[in-house]
C-alpha cells in the first residue's frame, strides 16, 4: 500500500474491518467454554460428543453453504427444509429397486429441480425469493408427506449407508468428509472465482451489476440452483446416516440454517458473507444444541434460548448493515 | 484535425407517442471534452443512453471511428470503447475499490481464479495516476466519501474507455470542494486523447472543461458552439429558446 494515498478514513475503515470479521468466533469460544465449564462432569468435552457435535450438523452445514450463496445474492431460501425430506424420500424409493448410483442421482436431481423451479421463478418471472420459497416449502411439505403416505422408508443399501453416513475413510468418519470437502469447494468458489464475485456484486447492487454486464437473472437463477442441490446433499446425508427417509427430515432445520448464516457474517440483504464464517456459526447452533440437552433444558426451554441468540445475531447483522 | 471518435447523424428516439430525441447530430473528437446541456427533460440523459448502447436509437447512424455500429445493450458499447459514468453511482458499495474496478470483468490467472494481486497493482497505478485520493485499493466503497467514489467511478470508466467516456452529471450529488476535485480528474482525461461528453447543469463546469458545447432543446439540437467563443448568455438563451436583451 502506498502511505501517499493515506487519506483520513483509514482509522475507522480498520476497526470496522476487525470487530465484524471474529463475532462468529469470538460467540463460538465463549459459547464452548461456557458448556466446557458448565458441563465438565456430563460428558460435553469428550471426543465422542464433540465429534458426534461434528457429524449431526454436516446437514445444517452443507445447507449453510447454499444459503450463503442465496443470501449474498439478496435472496432468500425457505424451501431447504422441504427439499431434504423430498430427497431423502426420492433417494430412498429408487435405491429400494434401482441401487445406489440411481438413488443419489434422483435425490441430488429432485433438490437441483426444485431449486431451478425456484430460481426460474425468481429470475425470469421476478417473483421475489422470499415469497416463491414460501410456497415451495409448503408444497413439497405437502409432496413428502404424500410420497409415501407419511411413512417412513428405510435404507438397507451398505455403500449407500456407508458413504453418507456411517463410513468413514483413511480413519475420519464420511460426514467430515463431506463436510471439510463442501466447505473448501464452497469457499473457493464463493471466494476466488468471478461467479463469486458476480453473485456478490448482484446482492450488493443489482442495477450496478447489471450495467457492469453480469447477467443478474442467471446470478439469480444459479443461487437458488445451488442451494436446492446443496439441500438434496444435506437429504442424503440424513438419509444415510439415520439409514431411513421420512417426512420430517430437515422439517426443523431452517431456522437453524439462517442462522448458522447470519451468525457467520452473511448480511441478510447481500453483498457480503463468508463460507467458513457459516460452518463455525453451524457448529455453535450444533454445540448449543448439544449443550443445552445435556444440561437438561427442556425441548421448550432449548427453543426459547435458541430463538433469543438467534435474534441477537441478526441484531448485529442489521446495525452493522446500517452504518 | 483528426478524424471523429463518434458521429451521431439524424438521431431519433422515440418512446411510445412520445419523440425524446429527433435529428440529432454531433461529431466527438479524440482528445476533446464536449458539453451537453440542456433542461431537465430535453433528452440529455436519453442520448448518453443512445450511444452507451442502452437503448438503441429509433432511426439514424452511430459511427465509431468511421464504421457504423448497432448496439443493443451496455455490453456492446464497452465492447466498442465506451464507458458511462452515472450520476447516481453504478458502484457496489460493499465491495472493495479494486472489485468495482474490474466489476463484470475480472481478470483470472492461470488457474482461472480471480487474478487479485493484478487487480490491486493496476488500481493502485490508475488511482495515482488520476489523483483520486482513497485510502487503499481494499477499501470498501461505503468507507469512501462522495467524491472519492465518483473518483472511483471515473477511474474505472477511464481504464475501459479506448474511444469515448460519457458523463451523465457527475458532480451533481457533490459538495463544492469534491466538485473540484472530480472537475480536475475530467480535465487531466483530456491527455488520454479519447473523446469526452459530459452532461452538467452548472455552466460555470461547462465553461471551465469543456472545448465545445452542444445545446438540447426537447429533444432537439439548437446548436454547437466552441467554449472560447461564446460566453453564458448565449448558452442561456440556447437552452431556454428565449433571446436575451
Ligand atoms: N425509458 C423511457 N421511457 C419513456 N420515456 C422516457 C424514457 N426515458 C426518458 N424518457 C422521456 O424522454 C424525455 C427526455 O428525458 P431525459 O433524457 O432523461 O432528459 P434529461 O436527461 O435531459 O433531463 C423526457 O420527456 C422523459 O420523460
Ligand atoms: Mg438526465
Amino acid at each position: 500500500m502506498t502511505s501517499a494515498n493515506t487519506g483520513t478514513e483509514v482509522g475507522s475503515f480498520a476497526s470496522r474491518f476487525n470487530l465484524q470479521q471474529y463475532v462468529v468466533y469470538l460467540g463460538f469460544l465463549a459459547i464452548f467454554l461456557f458448556f466446557a465449564f458448565m458441563l465438565r462432569d456430563s460428558g460435553f468435552l469428550t471426543v465422542r460428543n464433540l465429534s458426534n457435535i461434528v457429524l449431526q450438523t454436516a446437514p445444517v452445514t452443507i445447507m449453510a453453504i447454499g444459503l450463503v450463496f442465496v443470501m449474498s445474492a439478496g435472496e432468500i431460501d425457505l424451501s431447504i427444509g422441504s427439499i431434504v425430506a423430498v430427497s431423502a424420500l426420492t433417494a430412498a424409493v429408487t435405491i429400494a429397486s434401482y441401487g445406489m448410483a440411481a438413488g443419489i442421482v434422483a435425490g441430488l436431481g429432485a433438490g437441483i429441480l426444485i431449486g431451478l423451479i425456484n430460481g426460474a421463478l425468481v429470475a425470469y418471472v421476478r417473483l421475489p425469493s422470499f415469497l416463491v420459497t414460501l410456497a415451495t416449502m409448503g408444497l413439497f411439505a405437502g409432496v413428502s408427506r404424500s410420497m409415501t403416505d407419511l411413512r417412513s422408508i428405510s435404507v438397507t443399501n451398505e455403500a449407500f449407508t456407508g458413504f453418507f453416513g456411517s463410513g468413514s475413510l483413511l480413519g475420519v468418519p464420511s460426514l467430515i468428509w463431506w463436510t471439510v470437502i463442501a466447505i473448501a469447494v464452497g469457499h473457493l468458489i464463493y471466494r476466488e472465482t468471478r461467479f463469486g464475485a458476480h453473485v456478490l456484486a448482484t446482492g450488493d447492487n443489482a442495477r450496478a451489476a447489471s450495467v457492469s454486464g453480469i447477467s443478474v437473472p442467471k446470478i439469480r437463477l444459479a443461487v437458488l440452483t445451488i442451494s436446492g442441490g446443496l439441500a438434496g446433499l444435506a437429504g442424503l446425508l440424513y438419509a444415510g446416516r439415520l439409514q431411513a427417509a421420512k417426512y420430517t427430515l430437515g422439517e426443523t432445520d431452517l431456522m437453524t440454517v439462517i442462522a448458522a448464516v447470519i451468525v457467520g457474517g452473511t448480511l441478510l440483504n447481500g453483498g457480503k458473507g463468508s463460507i467458513v464464517g457459516a460452518l463455525v456459526g453451524s457448529l455453535m447452533m450444533g454445540m448449543l444444541n448439544n449443550g443445552l440437552i445435556l444440561m437438561g433444558l427442556s425441548v421448550s426451554d432449548q427453543m426459547i434460548v435458541r430463538g433469543l441468540i438467534i435474534l441477537t445475531a441478526v441484531a448485529v447483522s442489521l446495525r452493522d448493515k446500517s452504518r | 484535425m483528426s478524424a471523429p471518435i463518434l458521429q451521431l447523424q439524424d438521431i431519433r428516439k422515440n418512446f411510445g407517442g412520445l419523440t425524446a430525441i429527433e435529428n440529432f447530430s454531433l461529431e466527438v473528437f479524440p482528445g476533446e471534452i464536449v458539453a451537453l446541456v440542456g433542461d431537465n427533460g430535453a433528452g440529455k440523459s436519453t442520448l448518453v443512453k443512445i450511444i452507451s448502447g442502452v437503448h438503441p436509437p429509433s432511426s439514424g447512424t452511430i459511427t465509431i471511428e468511421g464504421k457504423p455500429v448497432t448496439m443493443s445493450n451496455a455490453t456492446m458499447g464497452r465492447a466498442h470503447g465506451i464507458e458511462v459514468v452515472y450520476q447516481d453511482l453504478a458502484l457496489a458499495d460493499q465491495q472493495t475499490v479494486y472489485m468495482n474496478m474490474f466489476l463484470g470483468r475480472e481478470p483470472l490467472n492461470r488457474f482461472g481464479l480471480l487474478d487479485r494481486r493484478r487487480m490491486i497493482d493496476e488500481t493502485e497505478k490508475l488511482v495515482k495516476e488520476l489523483d483520486v485520493r482513497i485510502p487503499s485499493a481494499h477499501a470498501t466503497i461505503r468507507d469512501l466519501s462522495g467524491g472519492q467514489r465518483q473518483g472511483v467511478a471515473i477511474a474505472r470508466a477511464t481504464h475501459w474507455a479506448s474511444k469515448l467516456i460519457l458523463l451523465d452529471e457527475p458532480t451533481a450529488a457533490l459538495g463544492v470542494a469534491e466538485t473540484a476535485k472530480v472537475e480536475a480528474i475530467v480535465q487531466s482525461l483530456e491527455q488520454r486523447n479519447v473523446g469526452i461528453l459530459i452532461i452538467s447543469h452548472s455552466l460555470d463546469q461547462v465553461f471551465k472543461l469543456s472545448d465545445r458545447i452542444c445545446v438540447l432543446r426537447r429533444g432537439k439540437q439548437i446548436g454547437v458552439r466552441e467554449t472560447k467563443k461564446t460566453d453564458k448568455n448565449e448558452i442561456i438563451a440556447m437552452i431556454t429558446g428565449l433571446q436575451q436583451q
